[in-house]
């Protein structure tokens, strides 16, 4: 059943807009299809069991434009005052989800092919993956991407290359009102490629509010291996839901690291991998902080639809303030899919009387000859080891401090890449010692 | 150094100590035995803080201070450490990131600078060299996966970092076979001096015959019912508890 929320002055006016920007756009076809499928859907309310929780209704409701203002001008220095620039990377700048030439370094043409979306139109495998990914028409969000998306990146790395250095994408967010801005993204690694991709985010100079609505489709081939970081570490007034849809194929290995470190108000994150072949490899890190009044939700799902894979998921969250954690996993193991290996586990740290988390772990298993376990745990600081800490002398602050970066720091010690591991565990510690402080 | 007076103290309104006396001096070495239940490891943790332990009455003073009137941090950072019966698993806290803010935060205590790298690694691996400590168990995190004899040695060996005046062993020998008994012994022996004191909780006179103490007492049901000097805790092996539990039920009043 679905329930279609009304009074959103945003809703109403969509039709409108869509029959206005329809004329000029790339795939008109994929877009009608979705923005159909979208109306049907609507936007998600707190009856839609998968946004129980998480009420992005009030989100919605002020007065929220599509039209995308001229990028600004961007100079190196300003880039660089951004703070996210990382050492030894191809980066790949975008403002408003489409690419600044000027301010980015490609990795080489032989090993990497880039394209915005708009103009992919031409490629294989654009041809062959966009919007073909399996659960995006659940989602109600994505739809409104396919629908409406105006740009982003098509990566595609070519078979049996080694892409070294990382591609780290900055994603900058301009606005001169409240604004709804939707990338779309295809990233393909071909049979036997390897390639890593790190995305960053900042607002520009914003006025209003921006919610960001993007999509990632990503597919992993043959023997493929893409690990992919998702540094969501923005300022005030943006709100993101995302999705990120992958598909493995056979003995590929796909590494999702999503850190959720933000002032933003909304962070809804939608994670799904599809592992559509056999012995596949799949870790899902995430550490997650909700303080003031945030909400972060991130729903992830892995879909064991065929034997011999392996996925191993562990998220972490510390919820402070009026903070609000909403954690949902979920693991299908298909009939076919014998002889799966799948854990998941969340844990979770809620210091304030104020901040509330809901999680729910799910396994659902169809087939008889598998490994799996899941499970979650809610709880403060252990009493036990901060008793031990300051019968070293070590004071209440610091030993509390130090007990939930540790409990932050298991997560982040699986980061590869030094730069993105000192950069996060920087901004944790940052934001948890200023919390003990407070 | 050490002085407790009629302390009693309860747990969720159970009386578990029921008045204690005991004055420990600079350079001594106290051993407290006693049957299951009596209040040994109560004692402990009373007097490093724990936060279930309530004071019901009777004063501990150490160096002159009101020690129960200190946070157990700052009884850390006076010279008192605690010994664990069962050291605690920190995944994600470094040992030597651990030590580190330990003695810079009881330097801080006493007015001093933090401790310059180069110097705290220098007193690092002379400490180690000392106790004997694996030093690559000092880049683990603290405790994690540590056998339960190298949890006591480690316990040893930050007492060897932080120089405490007074130490409190709660059952360091539980646990421990005869090669980490000797070990965790030695170690303790070579931190003996004049300056401070050590109280030995345990329940088995065989620690005893490695770190010899100067007195000895026996503690049951809340009380010291007993004191005497090492041939003492031989006598209770020999002999057991229960002589002195009979002794004992002749001299209480009839209630």
């Amino acid at each position: 059943m679905t329930t279609i929320a009304t009074n959103i002055s945003l809703y109403d006016s969509l039709p409108e807009l869509f029959a206005e920007q329809i004329g000029g756009a790339s795939y008109p076809e994929a877009r009608k299809a979705a923005f159909e499928r979208f109306q049907q859907l609507g936007f998600p309310t707190v009856k839609t069991e998968d946004w129980k929780y998480t009420n992005v209704i009030p989100y919605l409701k002020n007065g929220i434009g599509i039209q995308l203002p001229a990028a600004p001008s961007l100079s190196a220095a300003q880039l660089e005052a951004t703070g996210l620039l990382l050492p030894d990377v191809y980066r790949l700048v975008l403002v408003n989800g489409e690419l600044q030439p000027q301010l980015s370094e490609l990795p080489p043409a032989s090993k990497v092919t880039i394209r915005k979306m708009s103009e992919a139109a031409e490629e294989a495998a654009f041809q062959q993956y966009f919007a073909k990914s399996k659960k995006l028409d659940e989602h109600h969000f994505a739809q409104l991407n396919t629908a409406l998306f105006t740009d982003g990146l098509f990566i595609e790395a070519k078979a049996k290359t080694q892409v070294e250095q990382p591609i780290h994408i900055i994603h900058l967010y301009h606005s001169t009102g409240n604004l709804l801005v939707q990338p779309r993204h295809l990233w393909v690694a071909q049979p036997g490629a390897e390639m890593q991709i790190i995305e960053s985010v900042a607002g520009l100079e914003q006025s209003g509010t921006v919610l960001v609505n993007s999509v990632v489709e990503a597919v992993v081939t043959e023997r493929a291996q893409l690990s992919h970081y998702q540094l969501q570490t923005s300022g005030q007034h943006s709100r993101f839901i995302n999705q990120t849809l992958v598909q493995q194929h056979g003995k590929s290995l796909y590494n999702n690291y999503t850190f959720t470190l933000t002032e933003a108000d909304l962070v809804r994150n939608n994670l799904n991998v599809s592992l559509d072949d056999e012995r596949t490899e799949t870790h899902l890190y995430g550490f997650y902080l909700a303080m003031g009044n945030q909400l972060v939700d991130n729903h992830t799902s892995v879909d064991h639809r065929m034997p011999n894979c392996e996925s191993n998921e562990l998220y972490r969250g510390v919820m402070l303030d009026k903070g609000t954690g909403v954690f949902n996993g979920k693991i299908f193991v298909h009939e076919d899919a014998q002889k799966t290996n799948a854990f998941q586990q969340n844990n979770n740290m809620v210091l304030s009387p104020d901040a509330n988390i809901y999680t729910k772990p799910q396994l659902e298993i169809f087939a008889d000859d598998v490994k799996c376990s899941h499970g979650t745990t809610i709880g403060q600081v252990s009493e036990d080891a901060l008793f031990y800490l300051k019968a070293r002398g070590i004071g209440d602050v610091t030993a509390r401090s130090m007990l939930v970066k540790a409990f932050a720091f298991d997560i982040t010690a699986q980061v590869k890449i030094p730069a993105v591991r000192k950069r996060v565990e920087q901004l944790a510690s940052q934001y948890l010692t200023a919390a003990a402080n407070n | 150094m050490l002085n407790i007076k009629n302390l009693h103290a309860a747990v969720e309104g159970n009386a578990i100590l029921k008045g204690i006396n005991l004055n420990v001096k600079a350079g001594e070495v106290h051993a407290i035995m006693g049957p299951n239940g009596s209040g040994k490891s109560s004692l402990a943790s009373v007097l490093a803080g724990r936060e279930a332990y309530e004071v019901t009455e009777g004063s501990v003073e150490f160096e002159g201070k009101d020690l129960l009137d200190m946070s157990p941090e700052v009884r850390a950072r006076e010279g008192v450490f605690l010994a664990f019966q069962y050291p605690v698993e920190i995944p994600g806290v470094s040992n030597i990131n651990f030590l580190k803010t330990a003695v810079n935060e009881i330097r801080a205590h006493h007015g001093q600078p933090p401790m310059q790298a180069k110097a705290f690694l220098d007193m690092l691996k002379q400490k180690q060299k000392l106790m004997e400590f694996d030093a690559n168990l000092m880049n683990r995190s603290l405790n994690e996966g540590f056998s339960g004899g190298e949890k006591k040695r480690n316990d040893i060996f930050q007492m060897a970092m932080l120089e405490p005046k007074l130490a409190i062993m709660d059952e360091t020998d539980s646990g421990l076979d005869i090669d980490a008994l000797r070990v965790v012994s030695a170690g303790v022996n070579k931190l003996r001096s004049k300056d401070n004191a050590f109280v030995i909780i345990t329940h088995y006179q065989r620690l005893l015959e490695y770190i010899v103490p100067d007195y000895v007492h026996v503690l049951y049901n809340g009380r010291i019912v007993k004191s005497g000097t090492k041939e003492l805790a031989l006598e209770l092996e020999e002999k057991g508890y229960d002589w002195l539990k009979a002794d004992i039920r002749l001299e209480e009043p009839v209630q």
